[in-house]
């Protein structure tokens, strides 16, 4: 049943120009039928989807719909977990990011990832940034100072903390810290985004501000965003993915998911039937 | 009743109970090591009075009061005093009389209605000998090569000028002997293990032969300009004495060269004294024992403990981190890692003494045994790292408090969120780079626990070391002036042992007593100090990771 569902969107692969239609957007990650097992439970089933370059794509579904496990598959965090197992095809830029020859390290270095609860390594404001920038080899101060002004300032952190960057990073509040990571990510200048629920555990005014700053970021990278809150989605996302039970249920243009779903099942989870 | 059991106030009373029962023993440790072991360097005032006997015999009696107890007359007269009175107790009084070499006694119970009135004499000298402990008498002579030189009142002040020389000759003595004839020493040794070592080579040629002969005569010929030196400074030494009413009316010359420091306690001023306990304390921290370690310093021991748990921690830091990071970081989680980390834990409960008869057996007989025969063959059948040494002792003791690193670093490492790790891994980092990175610097603290309570642990043992390195006297430090300066194969002094060995095994119990005292003090301040260190070291480490859930 999964083959016929969900893709509902006509997105056009093959034009790469940006000369595209309204509703035609050039392809960054396509996911081609993604199983995922937690041993013998069955996590994922089936997914195909085209994910869009620089927009923001939300995935909204009830808890334990296999969003978050979904998203974990782009940057391969699931490998961490010992008992799971992918089948299937994520394609970037046309390679499988689970072949064999795939450096694990340097997809994640493509890939950034930013998680529910913001965390910041015990470390000073500036080695936070500089981390990933360091694991690559990089030690110029010069390039390292640049790089993190630039990050911070990418992630609308910068004139907050500009007079303090060798304070620990911990010393933040949780929407500055959230922030801070996000600059952490960014400051390797990566393709792809993955925000899971970044701010779940945040108050409403950094909550608005991380939200306006996704707004900021989808010009430059790819973003895609887990949220359990209907509204956030609407409010970032230019497309949306609805997931249940480890399926892919619906997925296209927010607008349209929002006013006219076209599964009975969509409609009812956002009109708060269930979920 | 029953509902004053049921509101639970008497848990609170039970609990609360035992925590103060705790502080006062924790307190009554201290207090008593304190107060036993820091008095016994304060000048106390001798005295002087007359003893009756049995046959109506008077005997003068001169010397410090230690001790006073209450005793029952009938075990005095079962004893054979014949004392007069009809109250059932009295008190006896413990006479420190010193003059060891002369009366034979040195420490003597005398009951108190036997004695007469007690009298503190200005002129008493209490004198601090070099051998034979100490002597008591009043201060008569003065004398320079046997011709009197001051008298009376004039005796004191010509006397101490005369102790300032004899002092400063006797250090020079010291210095020579200890540091330039036990460099000399170490360098002839060193000449003779390596044509030793030339002639089990068979490379021993005439040439080389007088090659080192070249080499020996020189430090030959330093060697008997020093010993000539000597001579004349124990001649110098030997120029100045005094001589002194001892308390049987006796006058006994007293060479200068023997008198360690001399006083006069009934007629020092509280300051004078204070000067004095501080100078007396800074010596026992900082000289060499005398007497069978029961005077004197106990320098060494406070350096070879302190070396040994550095060494101690230098060893088994890393090697702990290691096991415990392999451990949860790298090994599978299962049955098998289960059972390594029980047999680990239950490592830390076999008995000290245990780990002594294996570091014996394995370290010393087996590992140094075979390092003599591979490394250093021109010294036997005199073993090098062949026989108990600081290494072995230190290699010992970290095998012992391995349990505890590896238990704190695993603790630790399992107390590192996973948020923390799955950023650092989203980062691009690997596992290897994620570990140094970040993993470890924010189980640093942990570690810390696990080297504070290693070293809590290995300063206070004393029963393995007695078999893998810890002696008596030992006649240099492991570290000193002569290449490669760390001798690490040699033995060494320490605190716990010195304890026991002052305490039970020397020949003057009584007098030693103070220092059994003053020695514990000293270990417990260098645990805490240690420990005070590290303690340190771990909150300034813990601060950079406030705010971290669960660390």
């Amino acid at each position: 049943m999964s083959e016929a569902g969900p893709n509902t969107h006509a997105i056009n692969i093959g034009d790469l120009g940006r000369t595209q239609r309204e509703d035609t957007d050039e392809v960054a990650i396509r996911v081609e039928n993604l199983d995922l097992y937690y041993g013998e439970t069955q996590a994922l089933k089936r997914v195909n989807m085209n994910l869009p370059k620089n927009r923001v794509t939300a995935f909204i579904g009830p808890s334990g719909c296999g969003k978050s496990t979904l998203l974990r598959c782009f940057n391969r965090m699931n490998d961490l977990v010992d008992i799971c197992r992918v089948e299937g095809k994520i394609l970037m830029d046309g390679k499988n990011i689970y072949d064999r020859d795939v450096n694990v390290a340097l997809l994640r270095r493509r890939v950034g990832m930013v998680f529910q609860k913001p965390n910041p390594f015990p470390k000073s404001i500036y080695e936070n940034v500089a981390y990933g920038l360091r694991i690559m080899g990089v030690n110029n101060r010069s390039t390292l100072d640049e790089a993190v002004e630039k990050a911070l300032r990418g992630a609308a952190l910068w004139n907050e903390v500009k007079d303090r960057l060798d304070q620990n990073g911990l010393s933040l509040s949780g929407g500055q810290q959230q922030r801070l990571v996000i600059a952490r990510a960014i400051a390797l200048e990566p393709d792809v985004l993955l925000l899971d629920e970044p701010a779940s555990a945040l108050d409403p005014i950094s909550t608005a501000k991380i939200e306006e700053l996704v707004n900021e970021m989808k010009d430059k990278y790819t973003i895609i965003i887990v949220t359990h809150n209907m509204q956030q989605a609407a409010r970032v996302s230019d497309y949306t993915a609805f997931m249940y039970m480890g399926e892919l249920i619906e997925f296209g243009r927010t607008n349209d998911l929002f006013l006219k779903p076209t599964v009975k099942q969509t409609e009812d989870y956002i009109t708060g039937r269930f979920g | 009743m029953k509902n004053w059991i049921k509101s639970g106030e008497p848990w609170i009373w039970t609990t609360a109970g035992a925590v103060a029962l705790s502080l006062v023993m924790v307190y009554a440790v201290v207090w008593l090591t304190a107060a036993q072991g820091l008095t016994h360097f304060w000048p106390k005032p001798v005295v002087e009075t007359v003893f009756t006997g049995n046959d109506g015999q008077a005997v003068r009696l001169l010397g410090e009061v230690p001790d006073k107890e209450e005793v029952s007359l009938l075990r005095l007269r079962e004893a054979g005093y014949k004392i007069d009175t009809q109250d059932k107790f009295t008190y006896r009084y413990l006479f420190k009389l010193g003059n060891r070499d002369i009366t034979g006694t040195d420490f003597k119970w005398f009951p108190a209605p036997m004695l007469d009135k007690f009298t503190y004499p200005q002129d008493v000298l209490a004198i601090e000998r070099r051998e034979w402990g100490n002597f008591y008498g009043h201060l008569k002579q003065v004398k320079e090569d046997g011709k009197v030189v001051a008298e009376g009142a004039q005796a004191w002040p010509e006397l101490l000028k005369r102790m300032e020389r004899s002092n400063a000759l006797f250090r020079e003595i010291l210095y020579i002997e200890k540091v330039e004839i036990g460099k000399l020493n170490y360098a002839l040794e060193k000449l003779r293990l390596q044509e030793r070592k030339l002639e089990l080579q068979n490379r021993l040629t005439d040439a080389a032969r007088a090659d080192i002969q070249k080499q020996r005569e020189p430090l030959e010929a330093n060697f008997l300009k020093l010993q000539e030196k000597i001579e004349r400074l124990r001649h110098d030494i030997g120029r100045d004495s005094l001589s002194a009413e001892i308390m049987d009316g006796r006058i006994i010359d007293v060479p200068l060269a023997k008198v360690a420091d001399a006083i006069m306690p009934n007629a020092m001023s509280v300051w004078e004294k204070i000067g004095h306990y501080v100078r007396k304390f800074w010596e026992f921290t900082t000289d060499d024992p005398r007497e069978a370690n029961t005077e004197g310093g106990i320098f060494p021991a406070i350096f070879g403990t302190v070396m040994m748990v550095l060494l101690m921690s230098v060893m088994v830091t890393p090697l702990g981190i290691m096991a415990a990071v392999y451990m949860r970081e790298y090994a599978k989680q299962g049955p098998m890692i289960r059972m390594i980390r029980i047999s680990v834990n239950n490592l830390a409960g076999v008995p000290s003494i245990v780990y002594g008869v294996f570091g014996l057996g394995f370290f010393v007989y087996f590992l140094g045994g075979n390092i003599d025969h591979l490394f250093f063959p021109e010294a036997l059948p005199a073993p090098t790292f062949g026989s108990p040494g600081i290494l072995w002792a230190s290699l010992t003791l970290a095998l012992l408090t391995l349990p505890v690193v590896i238990v704190a670093t695993e603790e630790g490492l399992s107390r590192v969120p996973r948020t923390i790790r799955e950023g650092s891994l989203a980062l691009g980092a690997t596992k290897a780079e994620t570990l140094w990175r970040t993993v470890l610097p924010i189980a640093s603290p942990a570690m810390m626990t696990g080297l504070i309570l290693a070293v809590a642990r290995a300063a206070g043992e004393v029963a393995p070391l007695m078999l893998v390195g810890v002696v008596k006297l030992a006649p240099s430090l492991p570290l000193d002036g002569n290449f490669p300066f760390l001798h690490l194969e040699r033995k060494f002094m320490h605190l716990g042992f010195h304890i026991y060995d002052v305490g039970f095994q020397s020949p003057n119990v009584e007098a030693a007593r103070p220092l059994v005292y003053a020695t514990a003090l000293l270990l417990v301040i260098i645990i805490v100090v240690l420990n005070l260190f590290a303690i340190r070291l771990r909150n300034r480490l813990r601060e950079r990771m406030r705010g971290l859930e669960g660390v």
